[in-house]
């Protein structure tokens, strides 16, 4: 029972990330209809920059408190919202309209990029930081076993919550949420009524960006080392999440996100670490032959 | 665009660059001599790079102005060129692929590198048929080359079999697993099955990595077999019953390189010759109008279950043959060489070379894993410069290399149409 209590916990912070990075996939598949291929990548980029900012701040003697972490984020976020836009504006823009296949290729081109960018810029080895948040709150206790709920899983908890509830805001009572919806239903008639759909899709890409960024910061945190590669599984991951809850719905990103979270540990806690992933894919083919839009996906109708 | 604005567009341009490269290339982060990491900075390289945005931006402006970044999907004059000496091309490179052992100046070196474009272009042409023919998204294509390679590597090692009876059972047993994983993805539609198909690729190179009783896990095998000349071993020492010896040639071991350059350039025809055929018949029309209409291909009573199904297997047997020749090339496989990374190359140079079209696709693969290969000195940066290409390549014409495909069926005289005419599926 206290076993399968830090699993839950394990399970959700871990799955909160993988939510993170799907509403980013999610957002970009509603409004333009293409499998952004580069984002696990952002993810990566957005990890790395929090670890240098850390780095500086830990020159300066100022990476301590909460003050600290947030300004981590923030920085992380700005800066990894420009490769969002960039990444948009350089490789996505100009295919606009075109066939499906073109951005596809061009995204996973962008993603190669990405990866050996930050292989060449920063080099291949792992790069250690060590736990930055130490310590934890007991939970419960089962006779030897110890149920941690650690300030680490609670930060990310909270920040990925706090995070979410900015964003369902802004997707729902701004202007710019609802731009991005009209845009997301039809985005021909958006522009007839003068929204300027590129600036809007362009601040979807800075958004998703800036999500990733959250979530590549937090991974870094709470594993503590990361490399260039880890963009790839994480985003693949993510891919998934959003497929299984149905891609293009944002409440399904991250419902997905979570499901593949707990399968991921359960799976890992029970059975074997080493199948973990074949789990989590194997669940969304099984979820995919029963439902073929995922769990939330609206199921589209197609008028001949 | 007057200069100054072209200057205050390229300061832009620079200033977005610096944004860019400010943190990850300014500071470099490097584990230290007590296990802590330490930054180092590197602001000349900053500069530099923001200042090669700065001139390419503004080179771009000012020459060309900002309508050369513009695509272009419609035949343009280059490709009424090339559409010209298409004719010729194909069976130009052709007749240089046939005699390119015998051209002096060939040595072992640019063989392999034949051997390997050849097999791209083998992969590319039999991934065509499942992107480019039927119009179904696969990013899990690898995985067919995966079985195939395994496939010939265990029966090999476990009973002993010869590459030329394991090349008919992987390809058997890539097809087998081409419908096992087209049965659950015959609903899917567009990016739920490009999807499945990764994960399908992923989870078969988990399993070879993790099985370790069977694939000896990530150490792979080794020692797998070479094909033989019609019985007759490829093997330094000569004598008798070796191909030196049965020829009575001296021995040499370019003899099994010639030898494995011909098999994968007669395994790369057949798979185009296949293709070629399956397109004028029944078949190879239901996948191109599957292509084109998925709904009103049902309307008209075609079976979309089995057509499906058909490409994907054939698809996958075309791969399981290229994998049990890559394994009998490399007499060592691990899972390694099936990642991701693989299927999407090879589904880039399907669509670089203009899905659905055969020249196209040879060129692509030419283009991208021979140009792989020439920029080798260019160590790390080359992965750098190979995705680079594809973006710049994919931006400047996104309907491939070659813009233009010819109707496997037409009223009176068949005549080249745009490639964006051409129904991209939505499967």
């Amino acid at each position: 029972m206290a076993y399968a209590l830090q699993q839950l916990i394990n399970g959700i912070s871990l799955g909160m990330i993988y939510g993170l990075i799907a509403v980013g996939y999610t957002m970009v598949y509603g409004i333009i209809g293409m499998i952004n291929f580069a984002h696990g990548d952002v993810f990566m980029i957005g990890a790395f920059i929090a670890l240098i900012t850390v780095l500086l701040l830990q020159l300066g003697g100022m990476m301590d408190g909460p003050a600290a972490i947030l300004l981590v984020l923030l920085v992380s976020m700005a800066f990894t919202a420009l490769y969002g836009w960039s990444v948009e504006r350089v490789a996505y823009r100009p295919l606009r309209g075109s066939f499906r296949l073109a951005p596809l290729i061009s995204a996973i081109g962008i993603s190669i990029v990405l990866q050996n960018y930050v292989q060449v810029s920063q080099g291949a080895r792992v790069k250690p930081i060590g736990t930055l948040v130490p310590g934890g709150v007991e939970v419960m206790r089962d006779g030897p076993f110890v149920v941690q709920f650690s300030y680490i899983q609670m930060l990310i908890i909270a920040v990925t919550l706090g995070v979410l509830a900015v964003f369902t805001i802004l997707v729902t009572r701004t202007p710019l949420g609802r731009a991005m919806r009209a845009c997301e239903q039809d985005s021909k008639m958006a522009s007839l009524l003068g929204i300027d759909t590129d600036r809007t899709i362009s601040l979807t890409f800075v958004i998703g960006a800036a999500l990733a960024a959250v979530a590549g910061t937090l991974y870094m945190i709470r594993y503590g080392v990361i490399d260039f590669y880890i963009g790839f599984l994480a985003g693949v991951k993510a891919f998934t999440a959003a497929v299984l809850g149905g891609i293009g719905s944002l409440p399904g990103a991250v419902l997905g996100g979570l499901l593949i979270g707990l399968i991921e540990t359960f799976w890992s806690a029970y059975f074997s670490a080493q199948y973990k992933d074949v789990a989590a894919f194997s669940i969304l083919v099984v979820t995919l032959i029963f439902l073929p839009t995922g769990l939330l996906g609206r199921q589209e109708v197609e008028k001949v | 665009m007057t200069p100054a604005q072209a200057i205050r567009d390229a300061a832009i341009a620079a200033a977005v660059a610096f944004g860019l490269f400010v943190m990850l290339v300014g500071l470099r982060t490097d584990v230290g001599p007590e296990g802590g990491l330490i930054l180092r900075q590197r602001w000349g390289q900053v500069a530099l790079l923001c200042g090669i945005v700065f001139a390419g931006r503004l080179a771009i402006t000012t020459l060309a102005g900002r309508r050369a970044l513009q695509p272009s999907t419609a035949p343009g004059p280059w490709t009424a060129r090339l559409q010209r000496a298409g004719k010729l091309l194909a069976p130009a490179l052709l007749a240089v692929a046939l005699v390119l052992p015998a051209i002096p100046g060939i040595g072992r070196y640019e063989l392999d590198i034949g051997i390997l474009v050849l097999t791209y272009i083998m992969l590319g042409w039999g991934l065509n048929i499942v992107v480019g023919l039927a119009g179904l998204l696969d990013l899990g294509y690898v995985a067919f080359y995966a079985i195939g390679a395994y496939s010939y590597a265990l029966l090999a090692q476990y009973f002993g079999l010869s590459f030329w009876i394991c090349l008919p059972l992987a390809g058997i047993l890539a097809a087998f697993w081409g419908v096992l994983l087209g049965f659950p993805v015959l609903r899917l539609r567009g990016d739920y099955l490009a999807i499945v198909t990764l994960a399908f690729g992923e989870i078969i190179r988990v399993v070879l990595l993790n099985w370790t009783e069977l694939t000896n896990g990530p150490n792979g095998i080794s020692g797998i077999p070479r094909p033989s000349f019609f019985g007759l071993p490829f093997s330094m020492a000569g004598g008798e019953g070796t191909f030196a010896g049965f020829f009575g040639i001296e021995p040499s071991p370019s003899h099994r390189v010639i030898f494995l350059y011909y098999v994968i350039f007669a395994l790369a025809l057949l798979t185009n010759w296949v293709t070629l055929r399956l397109r004028r018949q029944p078949l190879g029309r239901a996948w191109e109008a599957l292509r084109e209409d998925e709904i009103a291909c049902r309307a008209l009573g075609i079976n979309i279950t089995t057509t499906k199904l058909t490409a994907f297997a054939l698809g996958a047997m075309f791969g399981g043959f290229a994998g049990a020749f890559f394994a009998t090339r490399q007499a060592f496989i691990s899972p390694e060489s099936f990642t991701f990374i693989e299927s999407a190359i090879i589904l880039a140079i399907v669509v670089l070379g203009g899905l659905g079209s055969q020249v196209g696709v040879a060129i692509a693969a030419l283009v991208m894993i021979g140009g792989f290969e020439v920029f080798r000195g260019l160590d790390e940066w080359r992965m750098l410069v190979f995705g680079g290409a594809m973006v710049v390549i994919m931006v400047l014409r996104p309907r491939g290399l070659v813009g233009t495909r010819t109707p496997s069926i037409a009223l009176g005289e068949k005549r080249a149409i745009g490639g964006d005419l051409v129904g991209e599926g939505r499967g």
